[in-house]
């Protein structure tokens, strides 16, 4: 049969390549995700499904147990062209955070992610946190405010998260596109600054 | 045994007791599962991240020559170049299920799957794909 990476490329001569970028934000339930997603995005943040069972591709024999019932997760997403051939996409993580499985989906090949945080309830920014350093993923704090957060606090955040300091948390207003973007710039400078880090140190 | 074997198969979830259900109703009917067309399969043969760009092969009509309705349907859900997560909210079906069409519509010729340049790349292109969106961001 026909080498499909063979096939790939000789597709993508015969069309004008297409790029695209991914990056993940993520927090608690109410912290504004969606908000967040849709005060940049170009179309009304959509809705896609992953079933359960899509975790477990090539382990489970789908058709052995006919009678199990998927569980499905949703994920809300966005989309920024940035150029004629680019292309970001922004997607939210699930809402229930107990459906890690699609995590790995989102943080492969991100850029990095963005940590809404609702500081009064901080504790739902604990497990995303953990998961982007555990996966070594680049990801800056957002703190969702409602109504100015004094510089103290960010601290106080900061201390709370256990983040280290070179992990920007910064404010912003997910409502607001000017701010939203503001946010995806920090990430992306840090993610690059990190990236740059990582490579000089593995190289040498 | 039976019952072992299945909770080895899926150590992580707990299966809700079955609601009772008449065999013999309509809702039975317009049931069907997810993999029914992609005939049970749960891989594609391509790397398909959600955000990987997919488009319509030049030449490939969009009134539906493809005999297969499921590749007509992505045909027409690409009328630009759109990722696998769009075309499967445009399919209405799970990822999963998506992502196997999308890889089969590739290999019948309808469609281009773009190569992600997140994840395998060079630490250069990543660098670069990263400087790219930096900059759209700001002009934005």
């Amino acid at each position: 049969m026909s080498n499909p990476a063979r096939q790939l490329a000789q597709q993508q001569s015969d069309s004008s390549t297409m790029t695209s970028a991914k990056i993940v934000v993520a927090g608690g339930f109410g912290a504004g995700k969606t908000t967040f997603v849709g005060s940049v995005s170009e179309i009304v943040p959509l809705t896609t499904e992953a079933m359960m069972t899509d975790a477990s591709t090539g382990i489970d024999d789908l058709a052995a147990t006919p009678d199990k019932q998927a569980t499905t997760v949703a994920m809300d997403f966005g989309r920024v062209s940035l150029d004629e051939d680019l292309i970001l996409y922004l997607f939210g993580t699930p809402g229930q955070q107990r459906f890690w499985f699609m995590w790995d989906d989102l943080v492969r090949g991100a850029i990095g992610a963005v940590v809404l945080a609702d500081t009064r309830r901080l504790a739902d920014s604990f497990a995303p946190v953990d998961f982007f350093e555990d996966r070594g993923l680049p990801y800056v704090v957002g703190l969702n405010a409602f109504d100015g957060v004094l510089r103290h606090e960010v601290d106080d955040v900061r201390e709370a998260l256990s983040v280290e300091p070179s992990v920007p948390i910064i404010r912003c207003d997910a409502r607001d596109r000017e701010s939203t973007k503001q946010s995806l710039i920090t990430l992306v400078e840090y993610a690059m600054k990190q990236w740059v880090a990582m490579n000089e140190s593995g190289h040498r | 045994m039976s019952a072992q074997s299945l909770s080895q198969r899926m150590p992580t979830q707990v299966i809700p007791a079955l609601p009772e259900r008449d065999s013999a109703s309509a809702d039975d009917a317009a049931m069907v599962r997810p993999y029914m067309l992609t005939g049970g399969r749960t891989r594609a043969k391509y790397p398909l991240e959600l955000e990987t760009m997919v488009s319509v092969k030049e030449g490939v009509p969009f009134d539906g020559t493809c005999d297969r309705i499921e590749h007509r349907a992505i045909v027409e859900a690409c009328p630009a170049p759109r990722s696998v997560a769009e075309i499967a909210v445009k399919l209405g079906m799970p990822l999963g299920v998506a992502r196997v069409l999308v890889s089969d519509a590739a290999d019948a010729g309808h469609v281009t799957v773009h190569r992600t340049m997140s994840g395998t790349d060079g630490a250069e292109a990543h660098l670069l794909l990263m400087e790219r969106v930096l900059s759209g961001l700001r002009r934005l």
